[in-house]
Parts: structure tokens; sequence; C-alpha cells
């Protein structure tokens, strides 16, 4: 293990690389911002390949820990450490860091050196709730991390922004305040201790392990979102710019289901197992309900927005089925789900650039005109439907497998996403791309340029990489996951 | 036998004194014109008063004088120091508008600085009628400092309701002194303390003092339901007034409960813990959720207030040690928020136009990026969301009420916070995501600008490195309380 804090340069990196954007690139200086936020969002990325490549999958401790205190008048550290669980969440985010710069490049018109800050800001501290192991710690970035978001929507989203970017902020900010006070809570049961490890290995009675559950319940239950708390999520993405809707689908969405991970199951692992019948009716729920949602929206946004929902529903229901195969399928489909629902967003964007329409009514016949922005749009619709051979179908397989081992009907439910996925993202695909050129305006396209092929070609390799063979992105999970396992399977009262 | 009593303790008061004696003298000869001598005067007579505070004081144990009826401990130190450099900046944020405004008098000056003295006193005090001295010399400073805009029929308005009900509070205040001292033969906090405690008291007369006294008290910290005054006075005094008794007064006011119920009642916790529970949950819930509805910002601000006042009864409630520290750092931290809140309006103001509507503060980031990214850090704060001070500062109330066994209570404030972040968030959408509806250049002059960004660059950087400022009022309370 090395000592290099690899894990403070993720963060802090994109963070400095933000401020500098916003003091060096205000006012008319567009170009300077985009460059220098490019090369901060790259110089991000390269600081967490060697998390990657250092990273030991043979240990299921954290790694590339690093320990200072920072309050000691509360017992707060600054504590990171990864394990192969966040690992992937510190990866995927800085990378997509680099796709929303990119996307932004030159759609951005308005004030772009505060949009390109508030996205790199934001990176940093994302990558902060993944490497936090201090509850306080892991609590500033989680709640810092709102206000980014909520200006990126409130300025540079669509016409309801305001009311999307409140109702994102106050449904987030509710769950985290009750958070808070179970961190508290489990901090004096602790003995004055704010460790998320030490939070572990607390003994709790069945009663306050539920109240426990519930109060982070709350939290990570309206980030991931599962029904019927996920109704900001279709606003905040309609609403969200392009870039916004990427980092809520692709990153922050996960922060949600990571945070169950690190802290309802190790935490309350008998809770877990006593609302688990209300766990997984709640993710099917989303998967079955929310998939029949889907099949009716006539906007393109709302539509992925929903079967983001429905692909959630798919990593709790993993979850709180136990067993390996469900948390690694979980594992697995989030990080799918980062790369597809990007890519889908990012394709959206591309339509909406040049049409300025998200209806799918108005579109109709793209095939015509933007043949090679179809075939990657083809792409990334199988792979959100889980097509064999993307990405999107390895990890639905595993959580199905999963919850065959738990329980016949749930794996009957799950299942029937296939069905639904694939009708609600290909008819939508076929209404858009497929038939008669529509309009005059979808005439007039003009196929994608370099900078959208260069950001929807890595997607596509990602998403194709990863379904064809996934061990590299499993095999530093084994460890971790497996002791995920066993701190859930231990019985504490 | 006369003997002459150990001034040393109260040496800082004593200079304060003679120094604000000076200025009222030699403004007289200070012509309109020439106020600024009187402003730099007072601001030096300010930051010697801090250095007499802060050099040569090594003692750890808390020092008595007058026979026991001032104290000079780490606590009190430690407060007068944030008061007075509150007041510091009070003055310096001040002196524009009040200028625009003409009352930019000698009476502004030696009017907060009589007001400081009397915060000093009734921070130090160790006795009732101390107290009672120091409290009675800051409300009357007080009430003259709403009228000052002579001409202004809402600011005497203000000072009139102020004046009443602030008379009506100091009687119930001294009504249940008198029965304390029924109850105990004694107004020396640690003798009635210690005569509460032995168990040979009228309980039920001392309990009845306790009620009068916890009514004066929250009128004077204005929590609901005595909190009527606050909404009028802050919309009504000028907005140089309201940031000062927004601000300092309510340190003052905290350290008084700390005194009052902390030292001298402290047997009778029982009892007024009760009541504090209440007055906290209604002032959270009542000043939340009236301030959504306001327009006016001033107004907002000060149900904000409110809301901010029972969160500070939350730590004193907890009655320990740790409560008090938090109660003292959650008050320092909201004056901090609440002088940049203040601080942006006055920034905003200019002669002849009084930037208090909520819809004044439209589109602030077109026009001046910075001062809207301070006003963002401050509403951040205030509704504490971390990296803020104000996170932190909610962090140790919560944690000393749960300490003590608040778990419902704490759930509650929680969720009243909630409320609260609502209209904190619309002002940061009113400045981010509206269009201004005025487009004149932000006035303001240097000071202004440079402390309102060290003001709100604070709020931030200690909210990312407050270990200093926590330890602070750790040690004060630990050296102070016993």
């Amino acid at each position: 293990m090395t000592t290099t804090s690899f894990l403070s340069l993720s963060i802090w990196v994109p963070v400095i690389a933000g401020l500098l954007v916003l003091a060096l690139g205000s006012g008319d200086r567009a170009p300077v911002a985009r460059w220098l936020a490019l090369i901060g969002a790259v110089a991000g990325f390269l600081v967490t390949v060697p998390l990657y490549t250092h990273f030991d999958p043979a240990l299921a401790t954290m790694q590339f820990s690093e320990f200072s205190p920072w309050i000691p008048a509360f017992h707060i550290n600054y504590h990171l450490g990864i394990d192969g669980i966040s690992l992937w969440f510190v990866l995927l985010n800085s990378f997509v860091t680099i796709l929303v710069v990119v996307a932004a490049w030159e759609v951005v018109e308005d004030r772009p050196a505060q949009y390109l800050a508030a996205f790199l800001i934001m990176s940093g501290l994302i990558n902060g709730v993944f490497a936090a192991l201090d509850a306080i710690l892991f609590y500033t970035f989680f709640e810092a991390m709102l206000i980014p978001m909520f200006i990126i929507i409130g300025i540079w989203g669509g016409p309801r922004r305001v009311y999307a970017a409140l109702k994102f902020f106050l449904y987030t900010l509710l769950g985290s305040l009750l958070m808070l006070a179970a961190f508290i809570y489990l901090f004096l049961k602790a003995g004055n201790n704010f460790e998320i490890q030490a939070f572990h290995a607390l003994h709790l009675p069945l009663q306050a392990q539920i109240l426990v559950f519930l109060a982070l319940f709350m939290s990570f239950a309206v980030k991931v979102p599962m029904w019927p708390v996920h109704t900001w999520l279709p606003d905040a993405h309609v609403e969200a710019p392009t870039g916004g809707s990427v980092v809520l689908a692709a990153i922050t969405l996960k922060i949600g289901a990571y945070g169950f991970l690190r802290f309802n199951l190790p935490i309350a692992p008998d809770a877990a197992h006593y609302l688990s019948g209300f766990m997984i009716t709640l993710s099917l729920v989303a998967v079955v309900y929310i998939g029949l949602v889907a099949l009716v929206q006539a906007d393109m946004k709302k539509l992925v927005a929903y079967s983001s929902i429905s692909h959630m529903g798919f990593v709790t229901l993993g979850f709180f089925v136990f067993n390996p195969l469900g948390i690694e399928g979980g594992l697995l489909q989030m990080i799918s789900h980062g790369f597809v629902s990007g890519a889908m967003f990012l394709c959206i964007g591309v339509l909406y650039d040049r049409m300025h329409s998200r209806r799918i009514a108005d579109y109709g016949g793209v095939a015509n005109t933007m043949p090679r922005f179809a075939a990657f749009f083809m792409l990334f619709a199988m792979a959100n439907s889980g097509l064999p051979g993307t990405s999107g179908f390895i990890g639905e397989f595993l959580v199905t497998l999963g919850a065959l081992q738990a329980n016949f009907w749930y794996a009957f439910l799950a299942a029937t996403t296939l069905i639904f996925g694939a009708a609600y993202t290909l008819w939508m695909y076929k209404r858009v791309v497929f038939g008669e050129v529509a309009n005059a305006s979808v005439q007039a396209l003009s196929d994608i340029n370099r900078r959208e092929f260069a950001l929807l070609a890595v997607l596509a390799a990602a998403v194709l990489a990863m379904g064809i063979y996934p061990k590299p992105f499993t095999d530093p999970m084994h460890a971790s996951v497996n002791k995920l396992i066993q701190q859930t399977m231990l019985k504490k009262i | 036998m006369t003997t002459v009593p150990n001034l040393a303790p109260a040496s800082a008061e004593i200079l304060l004194l003679v120094l604000v004696s000076t200025i009222l003298v030699a403004d007289l000869y200070v012509d309109q014109a020439r106020r600024f001598v009187t402003y730099y005067l007072s601001q030096g007579a300010v930051l010697l008063t801090v250095l007499a505070l802060v050099v040569g004081h090594t003692n750890t144990v808390p020092v008595y004088t007058f026979t026991s009826m001032f104290v000079d401990d780490t606590l009190g130190r430690v407060l007068k120091v944030v008061v007075l450099l509150t007041v510091g900046v009070v003055f310096a944020y001040g002196r524009e508008y009040c200028a625009q405004r003409e009352i930019l008098k000698g009476e502004f000056f030696t009017l907060i600085l009589f007001a400081t003295l009397g915060m000093m006193v009734l921070i130090s005090a160790n006795h009732f009628l101390t107290l009672y001295l120091g409290l009675e010399l800051l409300a009357l400073a007080q009430y003259a400092l709403v009228a000052l805009q002579r001409d202004s029929a809402r600011a005497t308005e203000a000072a009139m309701k102020y004046f009443v009900l602030g008379a009506l509070a100091s009687g119930l205040l001294l009504y249940g002194m008198s029965m304390i001292y029924g109850a105990t033969g004694s107004l020396n906090l640690q003798q009635v303390a210690s005569s509460l405690a032995s168990g040979q008291v009228d309980h039920l007369v001392a309990s009845v003092g306790v009620v009068f006294i916890v009514a004066g008290l929250a009128f004077k910290l204005g929590v609901v339901p005595f909190h009527m005054w606050i909404p009028d006075v802050y919309e009504g005094a000028p907005t140089a007034i309201t940031l000062f008794i927004g601000s300092a007064p309510k340190i003052a006011a905290v350290a008084f409960f700390i005194r009052m119920l902390g030292e001298g009642l402290a047997p009778l916790a029982h009892d007024w813990q009760q009541m504090l529970v209440l007055l906290a949950v209604v002032s959270m819930a009542l000043g939340n959720i009236t301030a959504i509805a306001q327009t006016n910002l001033k107004r907002m601000l000060a149900y904000s207030t409110i809301s901010h006042m029972g969160f500070t009864l939350l730590g004193i409630l907890a009655a320990t040690q740790q409560g008090y520290a938090a109660a003292s750092f959650y008050i320092s931290a909201y004056t901090l928020m609440g002088m940049g809140a203040f601080g942006v309006i006055l920034l905003l103001s200019r002669s002849g136009f009084e930037a208090e509507q909520l819809a004044d503060l439209k589109g602030l980031n077109k026009r001046s990026p910075w001062f809207a990214l301070m006003m963002l850090l401050v509403m951040i704060s205030m509704a504490g969301i971390p990296p803020s001070v104000g996170f932190f500062a909610k962090l140790s109330v919560l944690r000393a009420a749960l300490d003590a066994g608040y778990l419902w209570l704490v759930v509650v404030a929680v969720l009243l916070s909630l409320i609260g972040a609502f209209y904190y968030l619309r002002v940061i959408k009113l400045m981010y995501m509206d269009e201004p509806e005025d487009t004149s250049p932000i006035g303001g002059d240097l000071d202004l600008r440079v402390l309102l960004s060290v003001n709100g660059l604070a709020v931030l950087v200690l909210g990312i490195l407050p270990q200093s400022f926590l330890a602070v009022f750790n040690h004060a309370i630990v050296q102070s309380l016993r």
C-alpha cells in the first residue's frame, strides 16, 4: 500500500481547478475557462488512475488511507480511504467530469466559467463523499455538493428550473438532516467517535437499529431515488442542463445506493433483515411500476429519468437479498448505469442542442440525417434495455440470479424489467430515429461533430468493454463485498 | 471600615467608560463634516478595550470583586471580545449608511458604546442587581438607538413598542428576582445556588420566581411567545441599528442565560429546562414558518433570528458545560452570519433607497458576483449546510441536546431547520436565478466592502477549520463554570 495521498488529490485537484476557472475565466474569457476546466478535469482523472493500478484486490480493508485530526473538539477527523466498493465510484465520477466539461464546450454560452467551475468543484466534493471514512466528513461533502448542483439546475436549466432546483435541494436536505441526527446518536453510542468503522462495530438493540436504519434510509432513499420519494428526479432531470443530467444520473444517484452499503447494512444488519421485505417491495415497485410510467412519457429526458429510477430499483433489490450475487450485481449495475444513463443524456443533449426540443413527437427519421449519431444511440439504447454483450446486461443478470436465490417471485418480477426496459427504450428509439423524416427541422439536422463523436465513442467503448469482459471491474470488488456480506449476516442482538 | 475594592477585574469596563465619556465630550467639538473623527475615536475605544481584555489577563480561575458582585472569568472575557469586535464591525458597516440618512451623529457612537458597556457589565455580573444594571444600561441605549431617526414614523413606533414591552419584561425579571430573593435570602449567584441546592428553600416560591425570570430573559433574547417586538423593531429601525440590535446584544443575552440559569439557578434546572424546551420548539417552529411568508428582507431576518434563538436555547437547556459552550459558540457564529446578511443590505442601500425588500436582491450575481457569493455563504451557513460555521454551530447544540437525552427535540429541531432552509434557498435563488430589477452599481465604501468580504469568507473558513474557534468556547466554559 502506498502512502501517497491520491485520495486527497482526487478531491482537491478538481476543487482547486474549479476555483481557478472561476478566478481566471470569468467575463469574456470563455476559452480560458474551457481549456482550464478541461486540464483540471483530466488532471483530476489522472490522479485517480493510481487508485486502480495500485489497488490490492486481495484486501478487504480500507486502502490509500489518510488520517489527520480535523476538529479535535468534536473528535472529527479527516479520514479517507477506499475499498473495492467505493473505488469504482471515485473513478467513474472523475471520468464523467471530463465528459461533462467536453459536452459543455461550445454549448454553454451563459457564464461558462461559473458553469464549469460548479462542475469541477462538485466533482471533487463527490469524490470526497465516496472516500470519507468519518461520518461528519462524509456529511460535509454530501451536503456541500448540493450547492453546486442547486446552482447548476437553477441557472442553466430549463423553463421550470427554479422549481426543480428547490425541490431537488429540499428533498435531499430533508433526508440528510435526519441522517445527521442519526450520526450524532451513533457518535454518542460509539463513545464520542465519528469513525464510520466504529459505527460498524456498534452493537445496538433492534429498536435503535430500526430507527437508525430509517433515518439513514430517508437520506439515501431520496438520493437513489426509491419509490415513492423519487418525484424530484424527473423534474430535476428535465430541467437540468445536459451536464447536470449526466452527473445526476451517472453519479449522484449512486451516492444513495453507496450509502446503503456503507452505512445501513453494516451498522444496522438486523434492522436490514427485519426491513428487507419493505426494501424489496419498494425496489420492485420501482422496477415494475416506474418501468410502466417510463413507457408513457412524451419527453425523452423524462423517459430516461424514469428508466434510471427503475434501474436503481434493481440495484437496491440486489442489496437487500443479502447474497454476493445480488450485491455485486447491484454494484455492476450502478457502474453500468453510470455509463449508459450518462450516454443516453448526452445523446438527448446532442438532439436538444440542434432542435431545442425533447419531445419525442417532434422527432422521427433522425437516422436519415444523422446516421453516425443513430448508430451510437442504438448501442446505448440496447445497453439501457439490458442486451447481452453490453454493460447493462451483466448487472441485471446477476441481480436476477441473486433474487432467484432468495425468492422465485422476486426474480420473476425483477425480470419483467427486461421486457419493460426494452419496450420503453426501443419504442422511444424507434419513434425518434426510424421512419420517414418527420419535419423540416429534422431534415436540417447535421450529424455529430468530432467533439460529440469522441464523447460518445469513449462511452461506447466503456459500455462494450464492461459488457464483454467484466472481470477487471469485478475483481477488486470481491474481497470487500465478501466482508460486507459477513457484516450483514452478523447478528448484533 | 472602608476598603477600596479590587478594580483590576473591571479594568476593561472602567477603561471603556472613561473613553466613552471622553468621546461624548470630544464629539461636541466635532462638526458634521468631520464626524469621521468620532468614528475613529470610537473604533479606537473599541480596540483599546479589546486589548485591555486580551493583554495581561492570565488568570484561569474566576476572580471576584465588588463584594462578589462582579466576576472576571474566561467566559466573560471571550464573550466581551466577541461583543466588542461585533461593535467595531457595526460601526464600520453602518457609517456610510448613517451618513446618507443624516443620523451619523455623536449619539450613534456614544449610545452604542454605552450599550456595549452595559453588555460587558451584564456578561461579568455575578449578582442579580449587577445583571439588572447591565441589562438596563443596554436596553435604555437601545431604545434610544431605535428612535435615532427622529423624523421616521416607523422608527418611532418601533421604539415605542420596544420600550413598552422592554419595560414590562424588566418588571417581570425584577419580580422574579425578588421571589428568588424571598426564597433564598440572597442575590449573589453562588449563594442563591448553594441555598437552592441545600433543599431548605420553599420550592414553590423559587419556581414561581424562575418562571418570571425565564419570561424576562426570553423577552430579551426574543423567543416565542415573547418575540412580538423583534419583527417590528428589526423592520422599523434604521438598518445600521438593526444590525447592532441583532448582533451583540444577543451574545449578552446568552451570557445572561448562562449566568442566571447555569450558575444561579442551576439547582432548579429541572424546572427551567421544561420551560426552555417549550420556548425552543415554538421559537423554531414559528420563526421558520413565519419567515417563509415575509417579503421584507429585514422582517425575514427577524423571524430567522427568532428561530436561531430557539436553536441556541437547545444548548442552554441541556444544562451541561458542553451545552453552554455550544450555546455560546452558536450565538457567536450566528452573530457572524447575521452581520454578513445585514452588511449586504447596507451595501445595497443608497441614499434615499432602502434595499430591504427580498426583491432588491434579485440578480445580485449579475450585479456583483463577489458579494452574491458572500451572501450565498451567509445563507448556507444560516441554513446549517456544511462547510460553513453555521453547520458546526448546529452540530454542537444538537450534540449537547442529544447527550442530555432530548432525542425527540433534536429530531424536531432538525425537521424545523429544513423549513428554514427553504427561505434561505429562496434568497440564493433570487440572487442567482432571477434577473436584476435594479441595475445601478453597487455602492459601499472601502471599509464596508473589505470587512464584508472578510465576514463572508470567515463564515466559510471557520466552517472548514472551526477547531480553534470551538476550543475557545470550550475552554472558556470549563474555566468559568463549575
